[in-house]
């Protein structure tokens, strides 16, 4: 259960090997959290992100997800939720991509859409199933600034976190009043191994920023959290700039 | 004949109609979980209530005045006792009652008042209910003398989770888990309770003022056996010399010839007229009560108490229940709600209630409703929380950042000092303590797991602790 300050005892992470999401686990690790099962494709940087976990104190364990395998979702998911109660799920799965190369390859653009989007939309509603049932718990939604308007340097990225956007916030009023919170987290450039290479954008943030402000989130059942917060004012400005002006700022 | 079936028939509406699922906090208005309530009218409702909860379970509520997640069971049954709302019977010449579990304090103190008796020990607030007193063994200003609730109880009658109805007699396991047993053994139907006799409604009180923490603790050490109430609010914003100042209110029930003759009270010895205030406001913003706020309060509320008064008549409102006069004051902490924390240390360790005291104080926690209480000997219960010592109370708002660690580190203070804190206020203890504060936990997890194999009786608490 979570306590009074929304701190979560079980924790499941899908894309266990995310920086921010293991970022966010270390976090919750120090506070309450003694369960955490790391969901993603077996691999060994999974394994030994549930080792560097378990060096904390925390009983980890790993579960063989694959987003872009929405068939396997509910046999995969529903082991773990069997298992006992889960309070927060932590959905931080998703790919760049590389715009240049997908804009020219439809194929490769797709699989971004079907990670980012479909893969959240089916796996999200599994855990929301399940967390309905239990009357409890947060899902916690990694979404991205990306996502609030599109730009020319990464629309297909963007547009999936749009969607994903989209889809956590309806899920969110949906599932108001069942004991299930969802939160969407919206970080603005996170300086990880995601984005190693790529010039740094303004008000560029870390992972471990991205971990206390959920936690921040979480103590006050936030509904939508940007990081860092000053990200929410140049965004609403961002969003009413016209077309004409927006295609051509250097972003 | 009639009119008993269309009660009947509207029973069975209102039952089915509030079978819904709503979402649950405690008085603290912190994590809300959702479950299904369900209202017994009846011993069978309550029988076909705890037979049909389900595989997350169900566990009794009262008027949810628990701080935490006590009387919340998230995704299963939540069963509200207050439809077990009936006194059934008074002996108004050996000072007892027989009431239903739903019954609150509140409605026992107006039935019996006017026969010349009162509640054996009530909390801050009147509005809990006989069930609610007993699971989770309440205390009052005069467990100095008079122990916890369930000192005071004669009998229940326990709804097991085998569906069977038990009586329950003090001295047995069972009444011993049950009491302090936060709802976990069953559901408490009937419950019959030793009363207090009573010449008046009014209280005899002596106030006097503590400069600071030292000066209390040997107040209240040297004079507490002379009281039959007694308690110290305590302004925890106090710093340096002044640390854990403190207004002490203590005092009696005031014999009859207290009254002045021919006055309304005289006439009237034992009347029963609470005062109420609007209700709190459903809205308030957050942060209202932060550090300037509660300081300002504080210096006032310090120094508005009289140095010392002796035999000040109050009504019994003001001098037990103060915070009862404003409805929903809980939500004066606005949408994030608030915590409560609630120790208590032997004798012997008062250094540890000086430490913690002073690292409140340093760190400034705007609190407004800190009392600090000197206890009697410990109670029977093997979940009771009361043990002989000191047991402080306060009121932090959630939100107050870096709060969860802070209140983490207060606790290892506490255990260091093999205290506790009180389950009916907790909403954040770390789990790993709680065998160290409880020491007759092990036996409650094996009554628990003979009685109730499947866990039918389950709550938010039982599960964050692992009960």
């Amino acid at each position: 259960m979570k306590d009074a300050f929304g701190i979560p005892q079980s924790l499941l992470v899908l894309g266990g090997t995310s920086e921010i999401a293991l970022a966010t686990a270390r976090r919750l690790i120090t506070r309450r959290t003694r369960t955490v099962w790391l969901a993603g494709r077996p691999s060994p940087a999974l394994e030994s992100a549930a080792s560097g976990l378990r060096e904390l104190g925390a009983d980890v364990r790993t579960v063989g997800f694959d987003a872009l395998d929405p068939d396997g979702h509910e046999a995969a998911l529903g082991k773990v939720f069997a298992e006992g109660d889960i309070d927060m799920v932590l959905l931080a799965f998703g790919v760049l991509g590389d715009q240049s190369r997908d804009e020219n390859e439809p194929g490769a653009a797709v699989r971004v859409a079907q990670t980012n989007y479909t893969g959240a939309v089916s796996s999200g509603l599994v855990c929301a199933r399940a967390l309905q049932t239990q009357g409890h718990g947060s899902l916690v939604v990694l979404s991205s600034v990306a996502g609030e308007r599109a730009r020319r340097a990464n629309f297909i990225y963007g547009s999936s976190k749009a969607g994903l956007d989209a889809f956590a916030q309806g899920l969110g009023d949906a599932l108001y009043g069942t004991g299930v919170h969802v939160m969407v987290v919206r970080p603005g450039f996170v300086r990880s191994k995601m984005t190693e290479g790529l010039a740094e954008a303004p008000l560029a943030t870390t992972p471990e920023a991205v971990a206390t402000a959920i936690e921040t989130g979480l103590r006050r059942r936030s509904e939508t959290v940007w990081v860092p917060g000053t990200l929410r004012v140049v965004m609403a400005a961002l969003r009413h700039v016209p077309r004409g002006v927006f295609r051509r700022l250097p972003l | 004949m009639s009119t008993g079936m269309s009660a009947d028939a509207v029973t069975d509406k209102v039952a089915d109609t509030v079978a819904d699922t709503v979402s649950v906090t405690g008085w603290g208005r912190t994590a809300p979980t959702a479950a299904r309530l369900v209202r017994p009218r009846t011993y069978e409702e309550a029988v076909a209530a705890v037979r049909e909860c389900g595989a997350r379970g169900g566990i009794a509520r009262g008027l949810g005045r628990a701080y935490g997640d006590a009387a919340q069971n998230a995704g299963g049954a939540v069963f509200d006792m207050t439809g077990l709302d009936r006194v059934h019977a008074i002996d108004a010449d050996g000072g007892t009652v027989l009431c239903g579990a739903g019954v609150s304090l509140h409605r026992l103190m107006e039935v019996l008042l006017p026969l010349g008796w009162f509640v054996p020990v009530t909390p801050g607030t009147r509005y809990v209910t006989v069930g609610g007193a007993i699971g989770a063994d309440i205390h009052g200003k005069n467990h100095h003398v008079s122990g916890s609730f369930a000192r005071h109880v004669l009998s229940f009658e326990l709804l097991t989770a085998d569906g069977e109805i038990r009586t329950v007699r003090p001295g047995t396991p069972l009444f011993d888990a049950t009491a302090g047993g936060m709802g976990l053994t069953g559901v408490i139907l009937t419950a019959t309770v030793r009363l207090e006799p009573v010449e008046t409604s009014l209280m005899s009180v002596d106030t006097e003022r503590a400069t600071d923490l030292d000066d209390l603790m040997a107040r209240l050490t040297a004079t507490d056996h002379r009281y039959r109430y007694s308690v110290a609010w305590i302004d925890l914003l106090a710093r340096g010399t002044s640390m854990g100042r403190s207004v002490l209110t203590r005092g009696d029930h005031a014999p009859l010839e207290a009254l002045a003759e021919g006055t309304r009270a005289r006439r009237a010895p034992l009347e029963f007229r609470p005062g109420r205030l609007p209700a709190a406001p459903s809205f308030v913003p957050e942060g209202l009560l932060g550090r300037t706020t509660v300081g300002l309060f504080n210096e006032l509320w310090y120094r508005k108490a009289p140095r010392a008064r002796t035999g000040e008549l109050q009504r019994m409102s003001t001098f037990f229940h103060p915070l009862d006069g404003v409805p929903h004051w809980n939500r004066v902490y606005g949408r994030g709600g608030f915590v409560q924390y609630q120790f208590v240390v032997g004798h012997g360790r008062e250094e540890a209630l000086g430490r913690i005291v002073h690292r409140i104080s340093q760190r400034r926690c705007p609190s407004f409703l800190a009392v600090l209480k000197r206890f009697g000997e410990g109670d029977p219960g093997w979940l009771s929380f009361p043990m002989p010592g000191w047991t402080l109370a306060l009121d932090i708002p959630a939100n107050l950042p870096g709060l969860g660690g802070f209140l983490d580190e207060l606790d290892e203070e506490v255990a260091a000092a093999e205290g506790r804190v009180y389950l009916a206020k907790d909403s954040r203890l770390r789990p790993e303590l709680l065998a160290s504060m409880y020491p007759r936990l092990g036996e409650f997890r094996a009554l628990r797991a003979e009685l109730d194999p499947r866990s039918v009786f389950t709550s938010d608490l039982s599960r964050r602790l692992g009960l």
